[in-house]
């Protein structure tokens, strides 16, 4: 009993150090990441009938919505890949990140009533927001698989090659960003609640400057977007995607570096804004 | 080493009102314009604040602690007790880290475990079984602790039946048992309680106050217990704390601490006549004294065991005067009643002009030792009341002071039993 109180003596103070991420906190509290994510994903499709089957629903209704929009009406190029696989594959990726960002960039906001009555290492919560979008895009590239094996079974030629190992790289990028910019918004909006609307609206844009529904070979004529395309750290996530499953598109070390890098500044200074504001959120909130 | 469970040092909580984020930019923008630019008062500075706190400065900071050095020994349950406003909340939420103190800095040994509103970590579509396990762990348990303490949950909350059912359709009452239960079995080291037992039923009440006394006395764990019922304290409770506007006022045994409350809470020195809340418009009153005295404080020591009640005035027609004495206690309970009218039948009747009611009303020597509080009203039994003057007087009643030289039978019940030989 005196050992384990030892070892739990805490100290309150008033300000709390620069950096300061501790691990063993956040692994202390393990069980509860773990309930977060179970509790998301089993209220997902409580009281639905379909349950857990609109995991699957979801990417494939869009899916048909962009081939019919995007492909049918705009005729927007995909590079020769079959439709369905194009935009299954962009969808996946990209439903992760801005679903993920919505969610974690009302953070405080949402677990309001819960950060005000108990302590627990606030970053349980976006971080378990983030694996859950994981676990929800695991389910759906599933989906993608599928779709794939049918279009090979069909004789369909997909280039599929070594660069395909590179997406555990690609998730991790994509986790980093999501989260990073996440905790950042949140802690931003817990003064401002204006940034709130702004996000939905900026993450709509966001995707037209990414090749989700295009190819980033369409882009390459126009000098006008080109640097923005680039300079958008999704971009090579897209394309090294793409590149490495469908055989199509475009593939750099010096860009997937870049958005590799992008994303742990960006990460970092994520925790670092956020550790400042959750100790005194409940005051401004 | 001390044997501490919790040490503040030189707590102090500010709180700068108005002028940190009203919300969004606009708001932000539109203050700015209406203090510097129109010269007007801040249009979104929270009301209600500046009347109560007394030591608010100009530039609008509050303290809303000041200065707190205390030390909650092992195994002890610290009653935190003051008005709305003292900083009750605030102590323990810094306590349970919700928020940061401005000065200062808290030891605590051992896990927190905070009841500041039960409940609140529940998900309305999981069920009672899923939400233990997540309120649990919220409140830092591992799974297999959870696991091995959950029939006892399930069984002191009273929900077995209805374990895998959403909380959502559970009754308010139900839901605050399970949070109760889930935070009072999962044994931390600390145990921090804020006015929880206001909601469930008495049977429930009694329970958990029975199952906090447990968990202090077998566990040896520490408990701080917020409350507005005197009597949840006193039961539970070995010692007390008195806060007021933020600062400390009393630290010492639970009886005194409750005493002390009492005391601060009600109006300092005044005359009892100011306290007349009702009053017929034929009659007119000059003074009320009780021994002599017109304060609304009397002091009664072990030889007194008397009160001269006097009331002078006049009355406009002839009436039926009699003088009506209701003792209560701390909790507002009646003690006793003195009405010479309804009981004798002897009334009074005085004639137009000046009267003066004067009697001598004796306390029982056996009446325990308290803080009692007077009505006194002057009333023609069962047909009007003439005057109405409601807790108007504050009794601290010393009692029969026994050879032992103990005091600390203060309230244990409102009489002293002789022995029949």
């Amino acid at each position: 009993m005196t050992d384990r109180k030892k070892e739990t003596e805490l100290l309150i103070e008033p300000h709390g150090k620069l950096i300061y991420l501790n691990f063993g906190e956040i692994w202390r509290y393990k069980d509860l990441l773990e309930m977060y994510i179970k509790r998301d994903i089993v209220t997902f499709y409580k009281q639905t009938i379909l349950g857990p089957i609109w995991f699957f629903i979801q990417p494939i209704f869009t899916t048909i919505v962009f081939m019919f929009v995007f492909g049918g009406l705009a005729k927007i190029p995909t590079d020769g890949i079959p439709q369905p696989l194009f935009y299954l594959a962009g969808i996946t990726l990209w439903n992760y990140f801005s679903e993920s960002l919505t969610k974690t960039s009302d953070t405080f906001l949402t677990n309001q009533a819960i950060f005000g009555k108990v302590y627990f290492p606030r970053l349980i919560a976006p971080l378990s927001v983030t694996i859950t979008g994981l676990i929800k895009m695991m389910i759906q590239f599933l989906v993608f698989v599928i779709v794939y094996i049918y279009f090979v079974a069909k004789g369909t030629h997909v280039g599929l090659n070594i660069y395909a190992l590179l997406f555990p790289v690609l998730i991790f990028i994509l986790a980093s960003l999501t989260l990073g910019f996440g905790i950042i918004i949140s802690s931003l909006t817990t003064k401002y609640r204006d940034l709130k609307f702004l996000i939905t609206f900026a993450i709509q844009l966001w995707m037209y400057a990414t090749p989700v529904i295009y190819p980033l070979s369409v882009m390459s004529g126009s000098k006008k977007y080109m640097w923005l395309i680039q300079a958008n750290p999704l971009t090579s996530v897209m394309e090294t995607f793409k590149y490495g499953f469908l055989g199509q598109g475009t593939f750099s070390w010096l860009a997937l570096g870049y958005s590799f890098l992008f994303s742990v500044i960006i990460l970092l200074v994520g925790i670092i804004i956020f550790n400042r504001v959750e100790r005194s959120f409940m005051d401004v909130i | 080493m001390s044997d501490f469970a919790i040490k503040f040092e030189n707590i102090s909580k500010q709180y700068q009102l108005g002028s940190i984020g009203t919300g969004t930019l606009s708001h932000d923008l539109k203050r700015w314009w209406t203090i510097h630019v129109r010269g007007q008062e801040d249009p979104y500075l929270k009301i209600g604040q500046v009347n109560e706190q007394s030591d608010k400065s100009s530039d609008g900071i509050v303290w809303a602690l000041r200065d707190i050095n205390l030390e909650v020994k092992d195994g002890e349950v610290l009653g935190i007790i003051g008005k709305n406003g003292a900083g009750k909340s605030t102590l323990l939420k810094i306590l349970s880290r919700v928020t940061t103190p401005t000065t200062g800095r808290i030891t605590a040994r051992g896990r927190i475990a905070s009841l500041l509103e039960v409940g609140t970590g529940f998900h309305p579509e999981m069920t009672g079984r899923e939400n233990i396990f997540m309120n649990g762990s919220i409140m830092g348990m591992t799974k297999a602790e959870i696991r091995s303490k959950f029939d006892e949950i399930v069984d002191f909350a009273g929900v077995a039946k209805y374990i895998d059912t959403p909380v959502k359709r559970y009754s308010s009452g139900m839901t605050v048992r399970l949070g109760f239960a889930i935070a009072a079995h999962l044994e931390p080291e600390i145990l921090v309680v804020d006015e929880v037992l206001a909601v469930g039923d008495a049977e429930f009440q009694k329970k958990a106050i029975g199952k906090m006394q447990d968990v202090s006395q077998s566990g040896g764990r520490t408990v701080l217990f917020v409350s507005h019922n005197m009597n949840a304290v006193r039961t539970l409770c070995s010692k007390g704390i008195v806060l007021k506007s933020g600062q400390v006022i009393f630290e010492g045994n639970t009886d005194d601490a409750i005493n002390q409350y009492i005391n601060v809470n009600t109006l300092q020195t005044a005359e009892i006549i100011n306290s007349i809340s009702y009053l017929n418009h034929e009659i007119k009153i000059d003074s009320v004294t009780i021994n002599g005295a017109s304060s609304n404080y009397l002091h009664l020591d072990g030889d007194s065991t008397s009160l001269q009640v006097v009331i002078e005035g006049s009355v406009a027609t002839e009436k039926v005067l009699t003088l009506e004495v209701e003792i209560f206690d701390v909790n507002n309970n009646r003690v006793a009643f003195y009405g010479p009218g309804m009981v004798n039948g002897i009334l009074k009747r005085y004639s137009p002009g000046r009267f003066v009611v004067n009697e001598k009303i004796l306390i029982p020597r056996n009446l325990a030792g308290g803080i009692y509080s007077l009505d006194i009203n002057l009333t023609h039994p069962y047909v009007a009341y003439y005057m109405k003057a409601s807790r108007c007087v504050q009794m601290e009643y010393i009692g029969y002071q026994f050879a032992s030289g103990h005091n600390d039978y203060k309230l244990r019940g409102y009489y002293i039993l002789d022995s029949a030989e």
